[in-house]
């Protein structure tokens, strides 16, 4: 162990065949268990749904989260949505969706209808830019923590993303602030199809906490029990005055980049089906089977109904009125200046004559 | 009225924002202890504490990207840059991040933002110190470009950036820090955006400028007055929002314009004024739109030539003779 706990080490509470560690306990109740449990599977099966939409010219191009929930998952149920702030990058679906963001403004969202944009309280946008968040996540943190608040910031990012000024930046920034955030650095082995062992000579990514002088963790992405745990702590951490930690969680993408990507140029197959036997829902279903929290038939029943609520939302997407062209022209200022006006309304008369 | 050079009235109002509105934050490289290189800042930190007015880490987009997360907690960031030239360091955070936020959150999530950097040549700074980047930043709806002249915009226009509801690049011209003096009010005023300030009337042709080159007109007027040119000079004072009515009623009165930019020419706003003109002016032009700024190479690193670089008043009378001989 470093003075900052191990950063070298994941640590793990539920194996791949979701048996506790010895003398480990598991941290999350029985309802945080259930609720976790239905965030990743309503996250596999959007994934899925969300491909099919796409193929079908219906939904823009989207990033699954497939092979990663647990960590979106067990860091989001260490938060208070009530109060806390979740800055993403765009691979944390389920930590999204406790965080409110509902499933049809989801896919208004990746339909580019800018009625999709507004996100719920305490919930920062998708961001498209690698790593450029993080900087946000740290001002955030100081100015909540300026104003006597005990809210805290947890921010996303990945193996890619680590590569970006902006995370040195927000790392430093964040150590001489103490600012109350917590970095998650979701090492996915990928970024697109470049392998983390191209992105950097560093054999583990937590290490760079010490650099910063904050606390570092590694934590078994695939293990929901593990990544509550040390978020947990993390988020204590900050709430309690402690400063900022940095968060690496070695997970695996099981799925493509996003809708245009094709892992099998550059995935071996024998890796891959590796890392399927390591995959998050096998060991948390495993582990609840075995505690009577989740019988075949709660999860035939969970299945069903979280097909439907898909199968809502998306209606209700279809259903919603297109946007009006001209919104194009809106909330660029808070008042436009009169060059854009002109602009609108030059577009506006083009399209009424045509 | 006290008289009073351009950094003290910038001073003046930052820390008179300071006092009437708690949310402001006043931070970046040097500006506690030290009061910023030019001092800009100094007292503030004295005067307000630690918690705010912050001296922060070597790192402009660390600066600019917290700014950005300060405002979404409700704070009011006046973040300084040490100089614009270093700026492209957080490039990506200014434009790409700072600019569009309102629009990416639909209105959710504006931000009341201010960056203030000190920018431009003459005074004899190495490289980067001395570019005079602004046209890089117009390029990026959502933002904000103010460019003060005058200490009483300096304050009037700072003010009004400060509490403007969209984020704002703030240039303040350096050699002008103390070369530029004047009178400024000791109350609370602001200076609208968008409205060009006529800092001079004429009846032959139109010198439109900007930050520190308003005075280099204002010179280079004054000279070709002995031949009987008479030139009205409009300060632009903020590029976004452009004034267009104003350029083009004293284009439409002179038929003549000169436009006057510090930095390279090519790609500079001065490209933009001109083209504006020709859209919404051309049957009042009696000549080509004519531009002056520096030649398109890198700002000389060797300071001993950068006056041979940026645009001085003999190339500004040639243009405006130029302009008013065209038959």
């Amino acid at each position: 162990m470093s003075p900052n706990g191990d950063t070298s080490t994941p640590l793990q509470i539920l194996d791949p065949a979701g048996s506790l560690a010895p003398g480990a306990e598991a941290g999350l109740t029985d309802d945080q268990l259930r609720e976790g449990f239905r965030l990743m599977l309503l996250s596999r099966m959007f994934d899925e749904r969300a491909f099919t939409l796409q193929r079908q010219g219906r939904l823009g191009t989207f990033s699954p989260t497939r092979g990663q929930e647990a960590t979106s998952t067990g860091v989001s149920l260490a938060l208070r949505p009530e109060t806390d702030w979740l800055v993403p990058q765009y691979r944390e679906f389920p930590a999204l969706i406790r965080h409110g963001w509902a499933l049809r403004d989801v896919v208004l969202y990746y339909r580019g209808h800018p009625h999709g944009w507004p996100m719920p309280d305490r919930l920062l946008n998708v961001q498209i830019a690698l790593a450029a968040q993080l900087p946000h996540a740290t001002g955030l943190a100081w100015g909540l923590a300026h104003q006597g608040s005990d809210a805290v910031v947890v921010a996303f990012c990945g193996d890619g993303g680590s590569s970006e000024g902006d995370f040195h930046e927000a790392l430093n920034f964040a150590g001489v602030l103490n600012a109350p955030v917590v970095f998650v650095l979701q090492n996915n082995q990928w970024a697109i199809s470049t392998p983390v062992s191209l992105q950097t000579a560093a054999s583990s990514l937590a290490d760079r906490a010490a650099g910063y002088g904050i606390a570092g963790r590694c934590v078994d992405g695939n293990d929901l029990l593990a990544v509550y745990a040390t978020a947990r702590e993390a988020v204590e951490r900050a709430r309690s005055g402690g400063g900022p930690t940095l968060i690496e969680a070695r997970t695996f993408r099981l799925g493509p980049h996003n809708t245009i990507d094709e892992p099998s140029r550059y995935v071996a197959p024998e890796r891959l089906e590796e890392a399927e036997r390591e995959e998050p829902l096998i060991r948390v279903r495993a582990f609840m089977r075995e505690r009577g929290l989740l019988s075949e038939e709660d999860e035939r029943a969970q299945l069903e109904e979280i097909g439907h609520t898909i199968d809502t939302a998306v209606a209700e997407a279809d259903a919603y009125p297109p946007p009006d062209p001209a919104e194009v022209f809106e909330h660029v200022y808070a008042t436009n200046p009169a060059r854009l006006t002109a602009q609108r309304e030059r577009a506006v008369a083009a399209r009424s004559v045509s | 009225m006290t008289f009073m050079p351009m950094v003290e009235a910038i001073r003046h109002a930052l820390a008179l924002e300071m006092e009437r509105d708690e949310r402001v934050m006043v931070f970046g490289q040097d500006v506690g202890k030290l009061g910023g290189v030019f001092r800009a800042t100094d007292g503030l930190q004295d005067r307000f504490g630690t918690e705010r007015v912050r001296d922060t880490p070597l790192a402009e987009g660390g600066i600019a990207g917290t700014a950005l997360g300060l405002a979404l907690s409700g704070l009011v960031p006046v973040a300084e840059i040490q100089f614009l030239g270093f700026a492209h360091q957080g490039f990506h955070q200014i434009v790409d991040q700072i600019a569009r936020y309102r629009y990416r959150s639909r209105g959710q999530r504006p931000l009341q933002l201010t960056i203030r950097a000190p920018f431009g040549g003459g005074v004899r700074t190495p490289e980067m110190h001395s570019d005079a980047l602004e046209a890089h930043y117009v390029h990026a709806p959502g933002l904000k470009v103010v460019m003060p002249a005058t200490p009483h915009d300096a304050k009037g226009l700072l003010l009004e950036a400060i509490r403007d509801p969209d984020p704002v690049l703030f240039c303040e011209p350096l050699r002008g820090y103390r070369l530029v003096e004047g009178e400024v009010p000791e109350h609370d005023y602001t200076v609208p955006f968008g409205q060009a300030r006529i800092a001079r009337e004429g009846e032959h042709v139109t010198l439109i400028a900007w930050s520190a080159a308003v005075q280099l007109c204002e010179r280079a007027a004054d000279v070709v007055a002995v031949d009987g040119v008479s030139c009205e000079i409009v300060d632009l004072r903020t590029l976004v929002p452009l004034d267009v009515e104003t350029i083009v009623r004293s284009v439409e009165s002179t038929g003549r314009a000169v436009v006057v930019q510090e930095s390279a020419l090519t790609g500079g706003f001065a490209g933009e004024v001109a083209a504006t003109l020709q859209e919404e002016a051309f049957y009042s032009l009696e000549a080509p739109v004519a531009r002056v700024g520096s030649p398109d190479t890198p700002y000389p690193p060797f300071a001993s030539i950068e006056d041979a670089y940026v645009p001085n008043e003999d190339r500004v009378v040639a243009a405006i003779r130029a302009t008013v001989g065209w038959e």
